[in-house]
Parts: structure tokens; C-alpha cells; sequence
């Protein structure tokens, strides 16, 4: 027994499965929590992301938000100004980045045709290199682009084409990443948008 | 193991300075150099290392008599890796926009030599008493060195302490390069050469280089 792989490693899998469920108890009684701060967050983004800021940082125009629902239980942001005329749409795309997981946000302009904002909600890319795609200068690119037609990333510089975006040097995957999943994100949501349900 | 080793109260005075982990062992010098531009990212970064300590300290001295010798850095891990990530957590939730700015560093503290060190050094030879005290006087050293790099970078950088203006904009030209990565590398370097002049003994300061 004593030499058995089991004699050997039983305080390992021991310990293993008392802080997985440990983990699972700590995940289970602050999830709630940290998917409120992220809504609450993607809110505060949603002036920012549809360009209703002026240069001196007030909101231009007062909006509420209707929040959606895809058939595949994705949720769209819709933002209405006061006369009930929409403003423009938030949308998240998730997917892998260099390190792990990227969260973003991204606005839309109320026919889904042209990209108003991107906004990074969450990322643990590499330091000074990968996170560098919170810097404003490489996410205002994104700006104006023809949502239609999608993003392509490119590390020739400077950019030739209307709807091409410069990469961060030093971490061309990460922001290839980001054009993909901003790509992904706005094609999956123009082709749903036509069965969106109002979220109670 | 024996519970061998130094006391208690030494252990505990001895990590915060004959024994700091950033002047004197030089460990854990990613989160030393990446999250002191200002010291509320500073002193929360020293908090949740002192949480994770604590806990992997305690835990690792409780089961030292059960440790084989070629498993028990697995075992370190795996207990330092469970409590990051449950201070990763609490952050996310209750201090979000610090765990937004701190990013990658609370999960890196998995692979702090600090903690793993202590573990190795102290924990897994002592018990618990000794343990705690090494933990609780390991972190005290770590937010005290960590804690007199981001009041030199932010008071230069920004003019400010923990968010408070101390320099007006007006008459104080911040260095901008003091919060950027290469001002963590300056300040560092003074403060270490300073410590290390200024512990070396009376009459040989004027000796040259300051190795110990």
C-alpha cells in the first residue's frame, strides 16, 4: 500500500477535491455578484460605446435600455433616446485571446451596419504587451468600420484599406483575437437580429 | 520534520527586515515592480498575498508531518493556487474596478517565490505558531517594501498618495516616467542600494560597492 500510486498520492486527491469543492462554494456565493458589477459596468459603457459624449464628457442624449434577448440566450443592449427612437445597439463578444478569455463590448449603430465603440470588459493578456489593447488609440479604430463587411487585422502599417485595423506590435495574436471575436460577435448578432425577444 | 527552527516572535521580526522578501531575498519582484505605481494598487496587492500566506502557511504547517518529500511543492501549489484564486474572487466581486486594474497579478501570485518559499522554509518544518507568525511578518515585510516603492513613484509620477494631491499640478512637473515600468526599476534600485548602505556596519560605509 504504502508504495502504491494511491499510498503516495492520497493527501494530493484529497486535497485536491476539499479545495475544488472549497472553490466551487466560493464561485457558487460570488458569481451572482460579479455578473452584477459586469452589468452594471456595461451600463456605465453604453453612452461611451454609441458616441453619445461630448468633448467635455457630458451625455448628449439621455437614453433608457431595452435589453434583448437571441434565440440562443445571448443579450443585446438596445439603447432608446426620450421620442423612443433607437440609438444604437451594445453587443458582448467573448472568446480565447493569447492568454485567456477576452470579454468585450461593442456598439452598433441602430441598423447594425456600422461599428459605434469597442470597450474591453474583461482580459489577462500579457502585461505591456496583450493589454495593450485597452489603449484607446487601438480600440478607436474600430470606430466608423462597415460592420457589414467585418474587420481584418493587419500588421502592415500604415493600413491600407477602409475597414482594416492596425495590431499592437509585439502582440499580434492578441489583437487578431479581438478582430475575430468583434467579427463573430456582430455577424451572429445582424443574423439574429431579426428574433430578438424583450428580456422581462 | 522536527518542529525545529526559530521561534515565533523571530520568525515574525525577521520578515520585516533581516529577512524582507523584496530588500533582502529578492523574491517576488513581478508584482514589486508591476503594482506599485500607486498605493492603493500597492496595499491591496499586499493584502491579498498576506490573505493567501496566512492560509497556505497554516495549512501546509497542519499537514507537514503528512507530506512526502517529492509531492510537497504539488501540495504547496495547490494550496496557494486554491486561495488566490478565492481572493481573485472577493476582489472581483466586492473591489472590481482594483481587480480590473490589478488584472493578471492576483493570479499570478500562484507562482510568487514569497509564498512558496515559506512554505518550503518555514511551514512545512514548524508548527503552527511559528508559521502563522512567519506569514503574518513575511507580509507585513512585502506591503512595507512594496508600500515605500509606490509612495516614491506615485508622489513623483502623480503627486499624489494614495489619491490624495500632495504636489499641485501647478508648481510640480509629475514624472511621468515614475509610474511607466522603467520608474519601478529606478526606484527599486535606489531604495535597495539605500537599504543596503544603510544596514552595512558603522565605519565601512565608505568601502565601495554594498554587497553583503
Amino acid at each position: 500500500m504504502k508504495d502504491s500510486y494511491l499510498g503516495q498520492a492520497w493527501l494530493v486527491l484529497s486535497l485536491a477535491l476539499v479545495f475544488g469543492a472549497a472553490l466551487a462554494g466560493v464561485q457558487a456565493g460570488l458569481s451572482g455578484r460579479i455578473a452584477d458589477n459586469k452589468l452594471n459596468e456595461t451600463y456605465d459603457q453604453i453612452p461611451y460605446l454609441l458616441d453619445l459624449i461630448d468633448d467635455d464628457g457630458n451625455v448628449t442624449v439621455e437614453i433608457t435600455v431595452k435589453i434583448w434577448r437571441t434565440p440562443d440566450d445571448k443579450l443585446a443592449y438596445q439603447a432608446v433616446d426620450p421620442n423612443g427612437q433607437a440609438v444604437g445597439w451594445v453587443i458582448k463578444g467573448v472568446g480565447p485571446g493569447f492568454q485567456d478569455r477576452i470579454e468585450l463590448l461593442i456598439g452598433l449603430d441602430p441598423e447594425a451596419e456600422t461599428i459605434t465603440g469597442l470597450f474591453v470588459l474583461d482580459q489577462k493578456e500579457t502585461p505591456a504587451l496583450g493589454n495593450r489593447i485597452l489603449e484607446d488609440w487601438f480600440r478607436e479604430q474600430f470606430v466608423g468600420k462597415d460592420a457589414t463587411k467585418g474587420v481584418v487585422v493587419t500588421r502592415a502599417s500604415p493600413v491600407a484599406a477602409d475597414n482594416e485595423v492596425g495590431a499592437i506590435s509585439g502582440a499580434t495574436i492578441s489583437s487578431l483575437a479581438v478582430g475575430d471575436i468583434v467579427n463573430a460577435a456582430v455577424k451572429d448578432f445582424r443574423a439574429r437580429k431579426g428574433d430578438l425577444e424583450l428580456k422581462d | 520534520m522536527a518542529n525545529d527552527g526559530p521561534a515565533p516572535l523571530e520568525r515574525f521580526l525577521n520578515g520585516i527586515l533581516p529577512e524582507n522578501p523584496v530588500y533582502r531575498q529578492l523574491l517576488g519582484m513581478c508584482p514589486t515592480l508591476a503594482v506599485t505605481g500607486n498605493m492603493k494598487a500597492a496595499m491591496t496587492m499586499s493584502a491579498a498575498v498576506m490573505f493567501v500566506m496566512i492560509c497556505a502557511n497554516l495549512i501546509t504547517s497542519s499537514i507537514r508531518h503528512l507530506l512526502k518529500p517529492h509531492l510537497r511543492i504539488l501540495v504547496f501549489v495547490l494550496t496557494i493556487a486554491t486561495f488566490v484564486t478565492i481572493a481573485d474572487r472577493v476582489l472581483a466581486a466586492y473591489l472590481y474596478q482594483m481587480s480590473k486594474e490589478l488584472g493578471p497579478y492576483i493570479p499570478l501570485i500562484i507562482v510568487n517565490c514569497i509564498i512558496i518559499c515559506r512554505c518550503e522554509v518555514c511551514a512545512s518544518r514548524q508548527g503552527l505558531g511559528a508559521a502563522a507568525f512567519d506569514a503574518v511578518g513575511q507580509s507585513i515585510g512585502f506591503a512595507l517594501a512594496l508600500a515605500s516603492i509606490a509612495t516614491v513613484r506615485e508622489i513623483l509620477g502623480a503627486g499624489t498618495w494614495f489619491g490624495i494631491t500632495l504636489l499641485s499640478e501647478s508648481w510640480w512637473p509629475v514624472w511621468g516616467i515614475m509610474v511607466l515600468p522603467p520608474g519601478a526599476f529606478i526606484t527599486l534600485g535606489f531604495l535597495l542600494g539605500g537599504v543596503n548602505w544603510l544596514s552595512m556596519p558603522r565605519g565601512k560605509k565608505s568601502a565601495g560597492c554594498g554587497v553583503r
